[in-house]
């Protein structure tokens, strides 16, 4: 077998990496309070005590709240940034992307606690309204890249060619540039949304008495009698980050095969 | 071939100025273009050729000067409600629409029924010679069949000037020319006043009714293609249009009609004042050109000519339908090119051999 030393340990590496996601679903649906082989038998136990858990729910409801919000606004703000980027040359350009970029790098625990102490300076009370403004701070990168490429994918002169057949500025966005771009919209929705929907810090420190999905699990690790409930609730959001992820990428190739572009690879 | 005078113009330029911040890239244009004119602006690249349309567009604010469209003042007039319409160089379709949406585009707010508008897009397709494409993606077509769309969803809209920028340099050779004949008798069919934006003298020759030759923001030349290839108003056009020989003369005299000089191999000749033109500002000296199709090789055989000289072959060029040589003439140092139409039964000298050759009388432009 050609390279098969290499080939050994990249599977050994791909199993270490998602082993344990595969043993979520194992002890979801495992008949015992212990999460230890040998298994016991098969429930849908912890499915019906996660539903019927008025605490989850209120943080599952939180969470999508404030995912739902952040990804809007991150890709909305975003797409007025990319845009700009692409589009036009104006001083501080430069400077004004790296700062909107930034969070990527920026350790997320700096951005919490910096936000925490000049909500509080500011005197705003915590609640999901913060965990928003701080999601869409970290969200804003990622929306910008994906739209920055959909839009420098663009041919400047499409804009200018609707404009010259009759159409104003503004109407010349609507009908070529905005379909054009759409899919990348969709891209970073979906993309800003899974972000938003297991992050931790930011929601640990910005959330005050709210609980997010994240941080109700964290609080929960601590009761060995809900860890079940937890892996049931895990093998949920994998199959629906899978499933946001697929569609996301759905989205994007359905984008490239329309403006008969090359594909230059998606993040699947 | 010229154009009436007499028309109407259609766009007017006065004195039209643009700066990018410290670039002065149209420097005092003042240009007329007639009704139903091809006309073209030719240059190299970054000469404002492109700027310059898109000023005609509405695409580009002028920094100060008048751009007149059909007499009207277009300041402050938009590119959407400017009687203009443009064919882009890379030809901006929508890669989301089908081709009919595509040509229908400008129909949007047309008041006309959707079933007319139909027939209007059917008509257009038809013209351009893309009739049944309508249903096609047009992300799917070839480039020849994007240029077409371009044109349709341009001309549909009856603009009373249609701009072109570059519009074949993406196409092969053949299907260049195909489409510069093509774009010929479109717009002889149209009736529309089309201005052609080229970087390809040879294009700009074919296709147009007058031509402006433009270098760093300004017009150099502006006449008809005859004109602008048999006499050049200065070195530089003469040495962007076409390939023509030159060579340093010393002047001897000078009337109101003529100049007389001294031109190696040719011995004293009169240059008429009309074939009087700009030398460029470095030249060392006064020199003469002519176009390589100006001289004959003479057989041996030949009757002598009214104006003849002699020379030795240095290089010979074979290109099927013509053949060049370069031509050493007796008295000068430097070979030139001389051009002849290959016709069968005459064969083609070789290098190192004399030949005889006759120059034709007004093909001699003096730059001074």
């Amino acid at each position: 077998m050609k390279g098969g030393g290499l080939r050994l340990y990249a599977m050994l590496y791909l199993l270490f990496l998602y082993a344990p996601i595969l043993l979520l679903p194992v002890f979801a649906f495992n008949n015992a309070t212990v999460i230890a082989f040998p298994l016991k038998g098969f429930t849908t136990e912890w499915f019906s005590q996660m539903v019927g858990n008025a605490a989850l729910r209120k943080a599952l409801t939180n969470s999508l709240v404030i995912a739902v919000s952040a990804s809007i606004l991150a890709t909305c703000l975003g797409v007025f940034a990319a845009r700009a980027s692409t589009r036009f040359s104006f001083p501080g350009k430069g400077p004004a992307m790296g700062l909107i970029m930034l969070p990527l790098v920026l350790p997320e625990i700096i951005v919490a606690m910096s936000l925490l102490v000049v909500l509080l300076a500011v005197g705003v009370q915590l609640s999901v309204f913060t965990v928003i403004i701080g999601h869409t701070l970290i969200c804003m990168p990622y929306a910008v890249a994906i739209l920055s490429t959909a839009f420098s994918s663009l041919d400047k002169s499409l804009e200018e060619a609707a404009h010259d057949l009759g159409e104003t500025k503004f109407s010349a966005f609507r009908l070529v540039i905005l379909p054009l771009v759409m899919p990348g919209i969709i891209s970073a929705l979906l993309m800003c949304f899974t972000i938003s929907l297991d992050e931790f810090i930011i929601a640990f420190f910005l959330a005050g008495n709210e609980p997010t999905l994240p941080t109700y699990i964290f609080s929960q690790l601590r009761f060995p009698k809900s860890i079940p409930v937890i892996m049931a609730l895990g093998t949920i959001l994998v199959l629906m980050s899978i499933l946001l992820l697929a569609t996301a990428e759905y989205f994007r190739r359905r984008g490239v095969a329309r403006t008969g572009t090359q594909d230059t690879g998606g993040f699947l | 071939m010229t154009f009436s005078a007499d028309r109407k113009p259609m766009i007017e330029c006065r004195q039209v100025h643009k700066h990018y911040g410290d670039y002065h890239a149209l420097r005092g244009i003042d240009l007329t273009i007639r009704a139903g004119e091809f006309f073209s602006l030719l240059g190299p690249s970054g000469c404002g050729k492109t700027t310059l349309l898109r000023t005609i567009a509405g695409f580009e604010e002028i920094s100060s000067g008048v751009v007149l469209v059909d007499g009207k003042d277009m300041s402050n007039v938009p590119a959407n409600v400017r009687p203009t319409n443009m064919v882009f160089q890379s030809y901006a379709i929508f890669p989301h629409l089908t081709v009919a949406q595509n040509v229908g585009f400008g129909l949007r707010r047309d008041p006309r029924s959707s079933a007319e508008k139909a027939r209007a897009v059917e008509e257009a397709l038809e013209m351009v010679g893309l009739k049944g494409y309508g249903k096609r993606a047009a992300h799917a077509l070839s480039g020849g069949q994007r240029q077409r769309v371009a044109l349709a969803r341009a001309l549909i809209l009856k603009p009373k000037v249609l701009l072109l920028d570059e519009p074949l340099s993406a196409l092969d050779r053949k299907m260049r020319e195909q489409m510069q004949v093509e774009l010929i008798k479109l717009q002889r069919q149209v009736g529309i006043t089309f201005v052609l934006v080229t970087h390809d003298q040879e294009e700009a020759l074919v296709m147009s009714d007058r031509i402006a030759v433009m270098f760093e923001g300004e017009i150099a030349q502006l006449a008809h293609p005859e004109a602008l290839y048999a006499r050049p108003a200065s070195r530089r056009v003469a040495d962007f249009i076409g390939l023509m020989n030159f060579l340093p003369v010393s002047i001897t005299g000078e009337s109101d009609a003529a100049v007389t000089a001294d031109v190696p191999g040719f011995g004293r000749v009169d240059i008429p004042m009309s074939n009087v033109s700009r030398a460029n500002p470095g030249d060392s000296g006064p020199s003469a050109g002519f176009r390589p199709e100006a001289m004959t090789l003479l057989g041996v055989n030949a009757p002598p000519a009214e104006r003849e000289t002699g020379g030795v072959i240095d290089e010979v060029v074979y290109y099927g339908d013509m053949t060049y040589y370069d031509v050493r003439l007796d008295g000068s140092d430097r070979p030139v090119r001389i051009s002849m139409r290959n016709v069968f039964g005459r064969d083609i000298a070789d290098v190192g051999t004399r030949t005889r050759v006759s120059w034709a009388p007004g093909s001699l432009v003096l730059f001074r």
